[in-house]
């Protein structure tokens, strides 16, 4: 069972995808991505049954098993203190995938009851932006949402022409501007256009920016304002997307954007690598920030509702 | 950039600096430290583990124990490890005798190869060669737009043909730089995951064809743990030769650039420092080590001053300096030069002992600075060349004329007057006590460092290959 479409948008009677019609192919996707990571994590334990929870070394593998999958310090941490806390482990894999998923704690919701609904997506350069707008676009016009995309990325050369070629895939309306243009005037644009048209959704992309560059940060707030100021409560969604292949420092991102732009949700993208996107766990125990969504693969269908213990059993490979 | 670390590693070794004694537990204590330090730093955990086992046991060893000041001979050794970990070799691609160099640049999708590319073509531009760009990204839409793009604004042609097929663009666009006589040529391939068979076997068909001078890895600098496995793929299938590490400007802890020298052994070569087109630079490990371990970066802070500031405008302000003349001209010449050298925080970071004493010091106000011209320019020519005619009501119309309160402009005349004094002393051979100097100075100062020769050849052989 995987987490569906309809539960991510918080549809009425929603239910999970059952195994037979792509659920479980989704999760040994995901697991087959997580594939290296697996091996390394039981590889480095030696065989979880024979783990001695007497054996000061046993734990100490499990710490670099983990931290070698970028959970990082802290949660290592955690997590160590909690598997500790049970006494008696039994299963090591089932019980680590266990606290992996209590740390994510519950599978959220992307809220897109409102019209229309604002998403405005940020994250550093490179980590796949752009490309995870056009395939939620996509997704979301399957499930019936007419969809606005707004180019509000005018740094980068040739952002917009990548971005409307997406939108034309995904059948969305296309808001852009000139290169150098204000992105908070072509945000306002977006949401002028979709009320004016009766669309359901505004997606919003912003140019990369690393969460130190304190001036483009404070243009990202700008863009947040501006939103707030012509539609009230937007953006109803304010997406992290953070690249699989990020260490410690992803956290420091979702910090640093969330102080700026109060973000609700993460989008773990790049997961077909190797990477393990570990710096998911420690985002979700640390600020208490969702992951939401989830990108395995450069095709539409790769991108996913994340569910936590999904991710946390093919990561432990339970 | 590497602050975080340079943060932590500085408060691990804080605690050894000062001691007379070393014993076990103070050592294990601040390895302890470190080995936190590097890890949180995405330093891969392998890499740590021997780091810190090699750091413990020469610290344990004769030279410290016979040291009069141990901790700082502790310190120095693992600014020596640190420096031996990011590579002590020369950072300079390789030219060919028979132009075109060719230079193939691969990397993960995301890790800005394309904009790296742009680049690298303006720096070997501003060098004094003739780059051209090739575009064999043929898989990201508007990649090859991106490029053009950035070819322009850099004054680089850009040659981009056959859409379907990477092997036949990368040799019609070697052709065509070669007809049009450019002796070096950047290649731009798509962006790829290391596990992805049939993309890497193009790009080794890409190798196999170009047979490139160079072949550079591009790196994110936000890589995690996962670094060392991306470089010993690409390693297997295109042995490249160094590393360009992107995306140093933000608050990333640099681990990948700690790991991946020790795992393959090939030297980060460029860094890129920011978003703007000339933001890439070559890579100093030695001196990246210094900036780490918060002890400055001289010789990079030299060279900046001596590309922002021409040679005659120096001598004049150093002579009129030297006699204790410092009116507003030269207030403002100088403030000018400073300006030019780049973002004033960078620049405060890279002067020994003043790096670790700017915390709370994050944002330096380049609004104030502006101010400070602002008053400045709205003296007449008189009163900027005979500061002390500026009485109570002129320091009314220059506040009005400037936009400050009247409080401010009494602020920059005290300060020019300090300054005036200062120079006076100089001028006379008396130095003046910086404040901080002393506080971060000794691991500096105190005898001849091993390093301080390593620095100077690498100096000399960037001067050559300036030439």
């Amino acid at each position: 069972m995987a987490r569906s479409w309809a539960e991510l948008l918080g549809e009425p009677g929603a239910a999970p995808v059952p195994e037979e019609e792509g659920g479980g192919r989704f999760f040994s996707r995901l697991r087959d991505s997580l594939g290296k990571s697996r091996r390394a994590l039981t590889g480095e334990l030696a065989a979880a049954t024979s783990f001695d929870p007497g054996d000061d070394a046993d734990w100490e593998r499990l710490e670099e098993a983990l931290i070698a999958g970028d959970v990082g310090v802290r949660a290592t941490a955690e997590l160590v203190r909690r598997l500790e806390a049970r006494g008696e482990l039994g299963d090591l894999n089932a019980a680590l995938a266990e606290e992996v998923t209590g740390l994510f704690g519950e599978a959220p919701v992307l809220d897109v009851a409102h019209a229309p609904a604002v998403i405005l997506v940020v994250g550093v350069n490179g980590t796949g932006k752009t490309t995870t707008i056009g395939k939620l676009s996509a997704r979301l016009a399957e499930r019936g949402h007419s969809v606005v995309v707004a180019a509000a990325d005018t740094y980068r050369a040739a952002a917009e022409e990548q971005l409307e070629t997406w939108a034309q895939r995904a059948g969305a309306d296309f808001v852009g501007s000139e290169r150098g243009g204000d992105p908070a005037a072509v945000a306002y644009d977006a949401v002028e256009a979709a009320i004016a048209r009766g669309r359901g959704v505004v997606v919003v992309d912003t140019a990369g920016r690393l969460h130190t560059q304190t001036n483009l940060m404070a243009e990202l707030a700008k863009v947040r304002r501006v939103l707030a100021g012509r539609l009230d409560g937007a953006p109803h969604e304010t997406l992290l997307v953070v690249d699989a292949t990020m260490g410690q420092n992803g956290v420091q991102q979702a910090r640093l954007f969330g102080e700026a732009v109060g973000v609700t949700g993460v989008v773990l993208t790049k997961l077909d690598g190797s990477a393990k996107g570990g710096v998911a766990i420690p985002i979700a125990y640390e600020l208490g920030l969702p992951v939401k969504l989830v990108g395995v693969g450069e095709g539409l269908e790769d991108l996913q509702p994340f569910d936590p213990r999904d991710y946390a059993r093919a990561l432990v490979g339970g | 950039m590497f602050d975080a670390l340079s943060d932590k590693l500085q408060g691990a070794l804080g605690d050894l600096r000062g001691r007379g004694v070393l014993d076990d537990e103070a050592i294990s204590r601040a390895m302890r430290e470190v080995r936190l330090a590097l890890l949180e730093a995405d330093v891969n955990f392998g890499v740590v583990k021997d780091f810190v086992a090699q750091v413990r046991e020469r610290a344990r060893g004769e030279a410290v124990r016979k040291s009069l000041t141990p901790g700082q001979e502790v310190v120095k050794i693992v600014h020596e490890e640190l420096t031996e970990l990011l590579g002590s070799s020369d950072s300079r691609l390789a030219f060919s005798q028979r132009p075109p160099t060719t230079i193939l640049l691969a990397g993960l999708q995301g890790s800005g190869k394309t904009t790296a590319a742009g680049k690298l073509a303006l720096l070997l531009e501003k060098e004094g060669r003739k780059p051209a760009l090739v575009a064999a990204d043929l898989q990201r839409p508007a990649a090859i737009d991106q490029l053009i793009q950035l070819g322009g604004q850099a004054g680089v042609p850009v040659y981009a043909g056959e859409r379907a097929d990477p092997v036949k663009a990368v040799r019609d666009g070697i052709e065509r730089a070669k007809a049009d006589g450019r002796d070096v040529v950047i290649l731009d391939t798509a962006g790829r995951l290391h596990v992805d068979e049939p993309l890497m076997e193009e790009l080794a068909a890409v190798r196999r064809e170009a047979k490139p001078t160079n072949v550079l890895l591009v790196l994110d600098a936000m890589t995690g743990q996962e670094a060392v496995n991306v470089a010993q793929a690409f390693q297997e299938r295109i042995d490249f030769d160094g590393v360009v590490l992107t995306k140093l400007d933000g608050d990333a802890r640099g681990g990948a650039a700690l790991s991946v020298r020790a795992v393959t052994g090939k030297p980060v070569k460029l860094a890129s420092l920011g978003e703007k087109l000339d933001a890439l630079d070559w890579f100093h490990p030695d001196r990246m080590a210094s900036r780490i371990l918060g002890m400055g970066d001289v010789l990079t802070l030299i060279e900046r001053a001596e590309a922002a500031i021409a040679d005659d405008e120096k001598e004049q302000l150093e002579k009129r300096m030297l006699k204790g003349e410092f009116s507003f001209d030269d207030f403002l010449s100088s403030y000018k030069m400073l300006r030019r050298m780049g973002p004033l925080q960078g620049i405060l970071k890279m002067i020994p002992g003043l790096g670790n004493q700017l915390e709370g010091l994050d944002q330096v106000d380049e609004g104030q600075l502006k101010r400070v011209e602002a008053i400045v320019l709205s003296m007449t020519p008189h009163e900027r060349r005979v500061p002390h005619v500026i009485d109570a009501s002129r320091r009314k119309r220059i506040a009005a004329g400037s936009g400050a309160t009247v409080e401010q402009v009494n602020q920059l005349i005290e300060a020019r007057k300090q300054m005036a004094k200062m120079m006076k002393m100089v001028g006379s051979g008396k130095m003046p006590q910086l404040p901080g100097m002393a506080a971060g100075a000794p691991t500096m100062g105190g005898g001849p460092r091993p390093s301080a020769t390593r620095k100077a050849s690498s100096k000399r052989k960037k001067k050559q290959a300036k030439r």
